[in-house]
């Protein structure tokens, strides 16, 4: 058995067909082409395919397609605004908080959602807010002064 | 498998109890997709609550707080009203999971996957917590301690599910708290955890209390002997000792990796102990 699912991604309203048991971040990837949502382990631990839900984070491996019916997703694609980077994204590069990236687009993603709740947070906010993004290379020193260095940035602009 | 997304709670009823294979409640589907996808429960019928009236809202109700089922952790500690009045169920709540994992858990998801170590689960009972249990009949208000029956288990019958939990009204100088022990500092199940709900008099005497340990039976341990040793005290060292002695006497712990029995009894009465003093405090009284 197949649905339809209406819904809008990064303010772009999409249709696809998927399972009624598929995942969200199946049908990002296999059905929308979007794979900048990663599947790290599928069991909402890792956080590599954090993505917004009505402006909520979620991991998408935790939400089923059909659920998004209707809603507004935003994944990491919708970051940058055409060739110039989001700051969240151009610290990343800046302060080589990434080596393999796998977990990067979660964390950015992530990342966002934290600093559209809190502009100016502490280390320690930062660290809470990513425990559920783990990475395997970078170390989370980097990441946190990546995030740190943007939100310096955001709050001046 | 069916998905359905029901508008009014008697279709969620209807489809429920004419499901003639597996049929599961969807939520905030932390626990329900996990489970799916480890083949854990494969269901023919998922029926999802979250367009159902008042399931994703806080609603003001006789002074206290009517809280749909599928409101998230996430919401949850954005509502200030809320957090004032019943501190100790906001943190408990907060601290199921991730970032990722708050925007979209839902306490009632929690009671009802029935895991021992269900973090809001302790603080709601220690709260005094009602659900509202609907089905093909009337609804029916039932404490939140009647629902769990064993580790995965519940007592709702066939077609039945929750629409909303109810935290009671507040008086002055009341306050609850929760601890859990976890080996790390996030993202970790409970090895012991412990809640506490009590009123003061005018003397920052213990009028009320409930006392209510999680992870350390097969379902959330009411305990009232705990309850009974601070009531009529100002939480002096003595009455604490009684407090944490009563709550390690009622633990029935499991032996395992996490943590062994004499661990978890000795570890439960302490973080009844901590908890006791956090709502103490929270509620106004002085040592
Ligand atoms: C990475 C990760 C970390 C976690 N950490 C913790 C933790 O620290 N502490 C903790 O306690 N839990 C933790 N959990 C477990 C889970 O997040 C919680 O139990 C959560 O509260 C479940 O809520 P939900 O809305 O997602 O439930 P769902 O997955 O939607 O449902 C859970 C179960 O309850 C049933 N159900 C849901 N709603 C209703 C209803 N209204 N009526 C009847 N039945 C219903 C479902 O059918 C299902 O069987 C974690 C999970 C993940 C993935
Ligand atoms: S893939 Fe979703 S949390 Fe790991
Ligand atoms: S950069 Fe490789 S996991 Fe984070």
């Amino acid at each position: 058995m197949s649905v339809t699912v209406s819904t809008t991604v990064n303010g772009d309203s999409v249709d696809f067909v998927c399972a009624p048991d598929e995942t969200l971040l199946d049908a990002l990837r296999g059905r929308l082409g979007l794979t900048g949502a990663k599947e790290g382990c599928g069991t909402g631990d890792c956080g590599a395919c954090s993505v917004t839900l009505n402006g909520r984070l979620v991991c998408s491996c935790l939400v089923l397609a059909v659920e998004a019916e209707g809603q507004e997703i935003a994944t990491v694609e919708g970051m940058a605004a055409g060739e110039t980077l989001h700051p969240l994204q151009r610290a990343f590069i800046d302060h080589a908080a990434l080596q393999c990236g796998i977990c990067t687009p979660g964390i950015l993603v992530a990342a966002k959602a934290l600093l559209e709740k809190t502009p100016d947070p502490s280390d320690e906010e930062v660290r809470y807010w990513l425990a559920g993004n783990l990475c395997r290379c970078t170390g989370y020193d980097k990441i946190v002064r990546a995030v740190q260095a943007a939100a310096a940035e955001m709050r001046r602009a | 498998m069916r998905y359905e997304k029901p508008q009014t709670v008697a279709e969620a009823a209807r489809l429920l109890s004419a499901e003639k294979g597996v049929a599961r409640i969807l939520a905030g589907g932390t626990d329900m997709l996990v489970q799916m996808k480890s083949g854990m429960v494969e269901p023919d019928l998922l029926v999802d609550i979250k367009a159902l009236p008042g399931t994703r809202t806080i609603v003001k109700e006789a002074g206290g707080f009517r809280i749909g089922a599928g409101v998230s952790g996430a919401q949850l500690s954005e509502d200030a009203d809320l957090k004032a009045a019943w501190p100790g169920v906001v943190e408990a709540a907060n601290l199921i999971g991730s970032t990722q994992v708050q925007g979209r858990c839902t306490m009632v998801g929690n009671l009802c996957n029935a895991s021992p170590a269900a973090d809001s689960v302790p603080a709601l009972v220690a709260a005094g917590a009602k659900v509202r249990v609907a089905g093909r009949g009337a609804g029916r208000d039932v404490a939140v301690e009647e629902i769990p029956a064993g580790p995965g288990k519940t007592k709702l019958k066939k077609g039945e599910f929750i629409t909303s939990v109810f935290l009671p009204a507040r008086g002055a100088r009341c306050a609850d708290a929760y601890l859990r022990f976890i080996p790390r500092t996030e993202m970790d199940i409970a090895v012991a955890s412990a809640a506490v709900n009590l009123s003061l008099d005018e003397k920052g005497v213990i009028k009320d209390a409930r006392v209510a340990l999680g992870a350390v039976a097969p379902t959330v341990v009411l305990c009232e002997p705990a309850a009974k040793a601070i009531i009529g005290t100002r939480l002096d060292d003595a009455a604490l000792e009684k407090l944490a002695a009563a709550c390690s006497a009622a633990a029935k712990p499991i032996d395992d990796k996490r943590g062994s029995v004499e661990y978890r009894k000795d570890v439960v009465g302490v973080l009844a102990k901590r908890a006791a003093r956090i709502a103490y405090t929270r509620a106004g009284g002085q040592k």
